[in-house]
């Protein structure tokens, strides 16, 4: 039913994410949920992802718990300062949203307001331990609050960051910042994730490998070139370039991609960048098909 | 130093249209040193508004002045007096307010202040601070990432960092370059202290007396 029974269960947990609309009508954002209901036990909802400007990441997720769906509060520090992000907190917790994301999120140069003046009053470490501090009954300010929310609160990692040791170093100032569980930036190659693995299992946290599903050589070299963080290897891009039906085919790669990492961690993360009719291609693939959500 | 650069020329003519006679200013600390405002660049941006001004069929009658300093009053009492009726000058932001509440005259910025930097080389600057009122060099290995991290965050790379540039593309990652040096110099562990939000208020000092002591709170 939820990302928190998933984890308590010790089961694999499986979520995917969707983005709020460009504007005030959420019925594409439901249709995409709902293709996804009962096959992923939380749904991420971007703050307004890649710094373009949408709909508040809360209202979706108000819309989503009330389609009884599990939504995952995605905030970033980019938008907001200390008072704004801990009212949208709290406001979120008064609607029974109990997942939050904590990322630092993308500059504003990189979005559709490039002239906006860019926030980051606190980044994701901070943005933690306020959280922190809220779900311990008081504000950043030391203030006593009236009813405190109980957040299952995650961060972001990225296991092939180049250079990788800040990152890592990063990753274990989220976790003593009280991140609980992760999700990766996606991951291609199954061996480097294992290796990342292996350095992450010092610490008691759930970790949830990230996946973007590819559809084309095209598409892999982009995300080379433009996302960072992200390193699709040669055979992947062979493969997708030789392959008569490249998404089938970026389909049952990353279906066995899960199947390869999967006793490796916790849960996995699938990113469907504006491709939600293939999360459950993936998933039947992959053999995930107990159903979660609702 | 203060880091400036000039204006585009039609932004600074359109600011002295309308005068009979400016008198420009130029400041021989930092806008000397960023190649903006010393002895040379006066000269050089007075001919070039004679021939703008000229090409326009105008006539404003343009004269030059280079102070030691705009930014303290006993280098700027020479100004007091003159038959200029408005001063262009090619000062640091506070050059300018301070001729501004001096000369009793219009006074308009020719230049931009882009920041507080150290030299890089032949006429190329760095940013190093940004004035924030609470340092945190000797956390970050003297690099600031106030300054430097696009994003000015306290505890680490963001996600946005490839290859060791930040994802504005247009510089290597602060974070990086912090970490490699905490680690060179063998206090990576340092890197390890969360740093705690900004303690904003220090951006608001907006005027500090010494005889009243340093700690302005």
């Amino acid at each position: 039913m939820s990302l928190s029974n998933a984890f308590g269960a010790g089961r694999f947990a499986i979520t995917s994410e969707v983005g709020p609309p460009k504007g005030t009508d959420v019925a594409e954002m439901l249709a995409t949920a709902e293709m996804l209901r009962g096959r992923v036990d939380a749904l991420n909802v971007t703050d307004n992802q890649a710094a373009v400007m949408r709909l508040s990441t809360l209202a979706a997720c108000v819309h989503l718990k009330n389609a009884g769906f599990d939504p995952v509060l995605q905030v970033t520090c980019r938008d907001r300062n200390r008072l704004a992000l801990q009212s949208d907190l709290l406001g979120a917790a008064s609607f029974g949203i109990t997942n939050v994301l904590a990322l630092t999120g993308d500059h504003v140069s990189v979005g559709d307001h490039p002239s906006a003046r860019a926030v980051f009053d606190l980044e994701s470490v901070q943005l933690l331990e306020v959280i922190r501090l809220l779900s311990a009954g008081v504000d950043a300010a030391g203030k006593e609050l009236h009813g405190s929310p109980e957040f299952l609160v995650g961060a972001v990692v990225t296991p092939e960051a180049r250079p990788l040791r800040p990152q890592m170093a990063k990753f274990a100032k989220k976790v003593s910042a009280g991140a609980s569980f992760f999700q990766t930036q996606a991951v291609y190659d199954p061996e480097s994730f294992k290796r990342f693995m292996e350095n992450a299992r010092q610490f008691e946290v759930k970790v949830m490998v990230g996946v973007v599903v590819l559809r084309s050589a095209g598409m892999a070299r982009f995300m080379n070139k433009n996302i960072p963080g992200i390193l699709v290897p040669d055979s992947i891009i062979d493969a997708l370039e030789s392959s008569s039906d490249p998404q089938a085919t970026g389909i049952e790669l990353t279906a066995r991609f899960i199947d390869e990492v999967r006793d490796y961690c916790d849960g996995v993360h699938i990113m469907a960048v504006g491709a939600e009719h293939l999360v459950f291609e993936v998933l039947d693939a992959a053999g995930l098909t107990e159903g979660c959500i609702a | 130093m203060i880091v400036v650069r000039q204006k585009p020329l039609d932004e600074i003519c359109a600011m002295i249209a309308g005068h009979r006679s400016v008198l420009l200013v130029g400041c021989n600390t930092c806008a000397a040193v960023s190649l903006a405002g010393g002895e040379t660049e006066v000269d050089t941006l007075l001919q070039l508004l004679r021939l703008t001004n000229k090409r326009h069929g105008m006539f404003i009658e343009l004269s030059p002045a280079v102070l030691q300093r705009q930014c303290e009053p006993e280098y700027i009492e020479c100004l007091q007096e003159g038959a200029y009726d408005a001063v262009l000058s090619l000062g640091c932001g506070a050059g300018v307010a301070l001729l501004a509440s001096t000369v009793g005259k219009p006074v308009y910025p020719a230049l931009d202040t882009l920041f507080i930097g150290s030299a890089k080389g032949l006429a190329r600057w760095q940013a190093e601070c940004s004035a924030c009122g609470q340092c945190v060099l000797g956390m970050t290995a003297g690099i600031c990432p106030i300054t430097r991290c696009a994003k000015g965050i306290l505890n680490g790379p963001c996600g946005g960092v490839s290859d060791g540039t930040c994802e504005l593309g247009d510089r290597p990652c602060a974070w990086v370059e912090i970490y490699e040096r905490l680690d060179s110099l063998g206090c990576a562990k340092k890197f390890d202290t969360i740093l705690a939000p900004k303690d904003n208020t220090t951006r608001q000092i907006c005027e500090w007396d010494m005889s009243e002591g340093c700690d302005e709170k």
